[in-house]
């Protein structure tokens, strides 16, 4: 019954954001001074030309009329043509999404399955090798930009061994250094959140009674702790999952995919007003869908967040 | 009266310190303390007494370093608990000796339902299955008074009460019928009306299970009303051990009589509640000679240096005071 209306609650809450993310970016193109039908039309155009360009483009009606124009497009997943290239902006979108997508997913995985149990041996054997050895991976991840690691993991192992391809995204292999280069930094930031959380769960009430009750160490920690450490974790894991679904822009550049990085990025270049703005609207639909599915998530693991 | 080899639990000489750098605080100087079964044994004593050192050493979850035994044995059905590995030492924690805390919001894990929390002792100490596990889980919630329908099997700690969540952890503390429990202040972060309850229910399972109990407060009133045998701590030492009529008809120790006077009375309504001036002292700083003289209205010269021996074991009655029994006007 919770878990129902917890859902509910978020859905509405995903809804909300959305609505005012879409009105966000509806005035704020609004307000970029330069009418979007002069530029199309170039300067030697007529004034008949620009009304046609204006009526296509809907900007001929009263901003209200505009408003509920643009709400129901995004109801219908429509934003419009690109205004360079003609194209549905929808479709651009979704031919460059699930190379984003698997980018994404192999980015985060790297996170989830080096950076947790990494970060959660370290806060078990606290100043160990481990430890250690996790502390010097985290600085490094930290501290190492995405595009040199990028560039130095194409030298190496594109270049001067020549294990993985240099460039394209047609098989698995393709993916595997941007994964890598974008994966190292994340994976640095939800290590050192997931020794963090273990560390303070570690140091709970729970965890003497579960010892009290005579569980083996492998359970405390294991069971009873680990449970409690992931919350945070699944929370930073969803939203770092949904900066990457917005595109890799410096990643997709060095290893020269086409991802939504760059569809973007040229959209930015070229003043394409519709692509940007249907752009953003997608990245902020997805991020909030990501958001919304860790909070799921997070309410099955700990059932106390349903009901504050 | 038992004789003293029937004791089910026994502490002697129990010594521990805590080193923290150059700097090493004796929590227990040397406590001596037997249980017996069917009985519940009220430890008294301040904050920084030395009473929940007492029940973690005999629980054997006594943090090392800093921790460290200094001298002393727990026997247990004959068997020197101090001696045990952790491995052999798993195999009585929570099955012959299960221990309540004092607050169960804390003491239970947020993210297991209740059900979870009792069967998986049921499972790992009894080789229960699934299903003989949730019903024993069922017959325990019905014996501490959470219905029999084993509705509460299913809820996490968050969606009960503060006496439910209390009743929960005894459930689980008592599930594989531990032959000693010790509660760690289970009442103090209770209402009031909900602690009368608590002790109720500790007593019942007391005499149903045949239990020996340790029962920790740092409250004389509640003591009175549970315990069967009472012993005082007072800075990592027993002042004052007796059974309970013995005791509060006839306190040895002066620190046991502070302790009583500062019971709050209906009787004395109106007049100012006795203190004890001063504090319990860190465990690092214990005053020479007896412990308690710089608090003690009896104090002399020889309490400064000489430290008093518990006497009067014999008679079931000791104290550690060089004026036991002497009175003065409180």
């Amino acid at each position: 019954m919770d878990l129902v209306r917890f859902f509910v609650k978020r859905f509405l809450r995903l809804l909300l954001t959305v609505l005012i993310i879409s009105t966000l970016i509806f005035f704020v193109i609004r307000i970029i001074p330069g009418d979007p039908a002069l530029i199309i039309a170039g300067v030697d155009a007529s004034a008949e030309d620009i009304q046609i360009i204006r009526e296509k483009l809907g900007t001929d009606r009263s901003l209200p009329m505009q408003y509920l124009a643009w709400l129901y497009s995004i109801i219908r997943f429509d934003f419009g043509n690109s205004m360079i290239s003609g194209e549905s902006v929808t479709k651009l979108i979704f031919e460059r999404f699930p190379l984003t997508l698997t980018l994404a997913l192999m980015g985060i995985s790297i996170g989830i399955l080096v950076a947790i149990p990494l970060g959660v041996m370290s806060a078990v054997k606290r100043w160990s090798l481990w430890d250690y050895f996790g502390l010097v991976f985290s600085q490094a991840g930290m501290a190492i930009p995405s595009f040199w690691l990028g560039m130095v993991l194409l030298l190496l192992f594109a270049v001067k061994i020549p294990i993985f391809p240099l460039f394209g995204s047609e098989t698995f292999a393709h993916y595997i250094l941007p994964a890598l280069s974008l994966g190292f930094g994340r994976a640095a930031v939800i290590l050192r959140l997931a020794r963090a959380s273990m560390v303070e769960e570690l140091s709970k009430e729970y965890v003497i009674t579960a010892r009290a009750k005579g569980l083996t160490e492998t359970m405390v920690k294991y069971k009873h702790a680990l449970k409690n450490a992931l919350l945070p974790v699944i929370t930073i894991t969803g939203i770092e999952l949904g900066y990457m679904l917005g595109g890799a822009i410096i990643i997709e550049q060095v290893f020269s995919l086409p991802g939504l990085g760059r569809l973007f990025l040229f959209g930015i270049y070229q003043r394409d007003f519709t692509l940007i703005q249907g752009g953003v609207v997608f990245v902020a639909i997805v991020f909030s869908m990501i958001n919304f599915l860790a909070d799921i998530l997070y309410s099955v693991v700990n059932p106390k967040i349903r009901v504050e | 009266m038992m004789a003293e080899n029937q004791a089910l639990l026994k502490v002697e000489n129990l010594g521990v310190c805590f080193t923290h750098g150059a700097m090493k605080a004796h929590a227990l100087r040397g406590i001596d303390l037997s249980f017996y079964r069917e009985e519940i044994h009220g430890l008294v004593g301040e904050s920084g007494s030395g009473k929940t050192v007492t029940s973690t050493c005999i629980i054997g979850l006594l943090p090392s370093p800093p921790g460290e035994y200094t001298s002393g044995r727990i026997l247990f059905d004959g068997v020197d608990l101090l001696g045990l590995s952790q491995a052999e030492m798993r195999t009585y924690r929570g099955r012959k000796i299960a221990m309540v805390f004092q607050e169960p919001s804390k003491y239970l894990n947020p993210a297991f339902k209740i059900g979870e929390q009792i069967t998986e002792m049921l499972k790992l100490h009894l080789d229960m299955n699934k299903e003989q596990a949730r019903q024993r889980a069922i017959e325990l919630l019905g014996l501490v008074g959470l219905g029999k329908d084993g509705r509460v099997l299913d809820s996490y700690p968050h969606e009960l009460s503060g006496g439910m969540k209390q009743r929960a952890m005894i459930a689980i503390a008592i599930s594989c019928n531990p032959e000693f429990l010790i509660a760690d202040e289970p009442t103090t972060a209770l209402d009031v009306t909900l602690q009368l309850q608590i002790l109720r229910l500790i007593k019942k399972l007391k005499d149903l299970l045949g239990m020996g109990v340790l029962f920790i407060s740092h409250d004389l009133g509640v003591v009175k009303e549970v315990a069967d045998r009472v012993s005082v701590i007072y800075a990592g030492r027993i002042v004052e051990s007796s059974t309970k009529g013995m005791l509060f008809e006839n306190p040895l120790h002066p620190y046991t009589k502070l302790l009583m006077a500062s019971i709050p009375d209906a009787r004395k309504r109106g007049q100012r509640l006795a203190t004890i001036p001063g504090r319990v002292p860190d465990a690092d700083a214990t005053p020479s000679g007896c412990a308690f003289h710089p608090r003690c209205p009896l104090a002399d010269e020889r309490c400064k240096t000489e430290n008093p021996e518990l006497k009067g074991k014999e008679n079931g009655h000791a104290a550690a005071c060089h004026h036991a029994g002497e009175s003065w006007n409180i």
